[in-house]
């Protein structure tokens, strides 16, 4: 026991004297988290937007100036007809149009409803929400002030009826949280861990310790620890983060996701066990934690596309990635607040993963060089 | 009492032969040198006897245990020194040993006896760095970490490759005493000046042990009369004396020529023949031989 401490201590040593070791650990959930929380914050402004009005009364009128005063939009094209929608959107001159309906100062006062809608290009989800934000509060704002007094009937409503195109699931939003947790976790776990494995064997040091009394199954444990520690202590940095300035919410349990994040924390550090089983030099686990880990779980993951709309191939390669079920548990414990029933599949897959995981690194592990 | 007996090992990688059914025995507090060049497989034997790796064929012991079945309790008793610097250039002198002590179930205090003359020198630099230490110092270093839970055999892979002359003089010194304590030293050199410190020699020549003896011995049973020759123009005198059939062997060693003759060959009918090949201030003087000229001639017949 006390040749494992002095272990743990001497790996915590390595890792707190190299600045660059301690610049990824430390720093880079921070500066992650922080980055995508302000792409996603993206202000819109001078969106380029057209108009399609089929009515042309006062009310339509009172409404496009209102839009064109704010500092959001500009009126770049009135169209006339709906074909062109679809063009000015292709050819990117606009991102946004509003259509009104036909008639709809009447509709509005005798049937107390008109629909105007709204067509996004929601390539860029992020944008194309705040711009039909502003476009909602903007009618809100119009409805209460100037309708209530023009009818006797009430409540009138102009309903916006917003139609996000190519991109209609808006997957995106909150995605990114989750998806930060599981790249970082599997950063530091798998690939920091391999490559501090693999240093001692290319450094020589290994062979004086495989030829030490130690068990060598002690050595690998020791080396995981620290980078476990500091895992659950960027976990911790990660979250609070979300919740306190990105306002990200934890609609589910806590625990939950702590409990998900140790298990999948876990599978992670196992990963990195066995790629330093299977390597020689550092270089050579840095790419395959680097190619063969992070890339397929920043792009196959969830985190940045959506796995539904990936092809049959592609999708089949994201469900052996560990990170995809990690950040569809999270997703669903943190945003949408699941009871922990809806996530007994991907804990299942997770479960499953550890000990294949398990099983192969104890096999490949080798007690001489 | 036998400490490391090897019989038949034999190691391969990808085809190419690192050792050749080698066999022999060193016996408890004894320096025993194993001498050859770069690739010889020196580090691969050692590698087998501190049971990091498995050889092909053979068998071996050391301290009486199996390298194969009873590697754990090989690992407690040996204390090994790879060729390479292998210690923690991040962690200070201090760290490292006491790093090392706790590693083997021991404390820095209790054998501060057996390292105390090799670490009082580099004590001074207790809290520097490993890695900012010169050559000498690091392999001190390494030294007293693999001394410090008193092994009863050490096993050293070129330790003075790369250390300065005062350097490698101290650090025999530091084995010969360590003798004196019981403890078995195997020890890989490239350096033959070396040998003659070891009790006994063995040279070992693309995987297979030529000789095993002391150095003594070794030296008495040079088979031929050796002599240094010199000449003004060494590198034409060096060709010259190849290219005379009568002229067994001629090996170059610092400023003159190491050169054996066949039997009815004599020193005068050499030196006329250098004088016909104009040569000027030839000198040829008889010599003992040492380490080297045994090597080369050892492993000169092994070639054939």
């Amino acid at each position: 026991m006390k040749q494992f401490l002095a272990f743990v201590k001497k790996e915590f040593f390595h890792i707190f004297r190299d600045k660059r070791t301690v610049l990824i650990l430390l720093a880079m959930p921070v500066v992650q988290i922080i980055l995508f929380g302000f792409a996603i914050t993206t202000e819109v402004k001078n969106a380029q937007i057209a108009i399609y009005d089929q009515s042309k009364d006062v009310v339509t009128q009172q409404i496009i100036q209102r839009l064109q005063a704010n500092e959001y939009f500009t009126l770049v094209e009135n169209i006339s007809e709906p074909s062109q929608i679809e063009k000015l959107m292709k050819n990117g001159r606009v991102s946004m149009v509003l259509v009104f309906e036909p008639n709809f100062q009447e509709n509005i006062e005798h049937l107390g409803k008109a629909d105007l809608q709204v067509v996004v290009d929601a390539t860029d989800p992020n944008q194309a929400k705040t711009m039909t934000n502003y476009v909602t509060s903007i009618i809100m704002q119009y409805q209460q002030e100037f309708i209530p007094l023009k009818s006797e009937v009430a409540p009138m409503q102009i309903v916006p009826q917003v139609r996000m195109l190519y991109n209609p699931q808006m997957v995106g939003a909150y995605n990114f949280v989750p998806g930060v947790m599981g790249l970082i976790l599997m950063l530091i776990c798998a690939m920091m861990t391999s490559i501090s494995i693999v240093r001692e064997k290319e450094k020589g040091s290994m062979e004086v310790l495989l030829a030490s009394p130690i068990r060598p199954i002690f050595i690998i444990i020791a080396k995981a620890v620290p980078y476990f520690v500091i895992s659950i202590g960027n976990l911790a940095t990660i979250l609070t983060l979300s919740v306190f300035v990105l306002n990200v919410p934890i609609a589910g349990s806590l625990t939950m996701i702590v409990a998900v994040s140790l298990l999948f924390i876990l599978v992670a550090l196992l990963l990195g066990l066995l790629i330093s089983n299977l390597v020689k030099s550092q270089v050579a686990a840095m790419l395959i934690s680097g190619m063969g880990l992070m890339t397929p779980t920043m792009i196959l993951s969830g985190m940045m596309f959506p796995t539904e709309s990936m092809p049959v191939i592609l999708q089949g390669i994201s469900s052996i990635i560990p990170a995809r079920w990690y950040i569809t548990i999270i997703k669903k414990l943190m945003i949408q607040g699941v009871d922990s029933v809806y996530i007994v599949t991907e804990l299942g897959v997770l479960i499953l993963m550890l000990l294949v995981l398990l099983a192969v690194s104890l096999k490949t592990f080798k007690k001489r060089l | 009492m036998i400490a490391v007996a090897v019989k038949n090992i034999s190691k391969t990688y990808d085809k190419v032969s690192a050792l050749k059914s080698i066999s022999f025995e060193a016996s408890k507090g004894e320096i025993f040198g194993i001498i050859g060049p770069d690739g010889a497989g020196k580090t691969t034997l050692f590698r087998i006897l501190t049971t990091l790796l498995l050889a092909d064929s053979g068998e071996a012991t050391v301290d009486g245990f199996n390298v194969v079945n009873d590697y754990k309790a090989i690992r407690q008793r040996i204390g090994y020194m790879p060729g390479k610097f292998s210690l923690y250039e991040d962690l200070s002198v201090e760290e490292n040993l006491e790093f090392f002590a706790t590693l083997f179930h021991t404390t820095v205090q209790e054998n501060y006896h057996l390292i105390e003359e090799i670490y009082k020198q580099i004590e001074p630099f207790k809290k520097r760095r490993a890695g900012k230490l010169s050559g000498g110092m690091k392999q001190k270093l390494a030294l007293s970490c693999a001394l410090i839970h008193k092994p009863s055999v050490l096993f050293l892979d070129e330790p003075t490759t790369g250390v300065d002359p005062v350097s490698r003089k101290e650090f025999w010194e530091m084995l010969s005493n360590l003798k004196t304590q019981g403890i078995t030293i195997l020890v890989s050199t490239p350096y033959m000046d070396e040998a003659s410190l070891c009790d006994r020699i063995t040279f070992i020549h693309q995987g297979k042990f030529l000789d095993v003896d002391t150095p003594r011995n070794m030296i008495a049973k040079y088979p031929s009369k050796l002599l240094a020759v010199s000449a003004s123009r060494m590198y034409p005198l060096l060709l010259d004396l190849r290219a005379n059939p009568q002229v067994l062997s001629s090996f170059t060693f610092g400023d003159n020529h190491h050169v054996t003759l066949a039997a009815t060959y004599s020193v005068e009918e050499l030196a006329a023949y250098l004088r016909l090949k104009n040569h000027e201030d030839v000198l040829i003087q008889p010599i003992e031989p040492t380490i080297e000229d045994c090597f080369m001639q050892i492993t000169t017949t092994a070639d054939e």
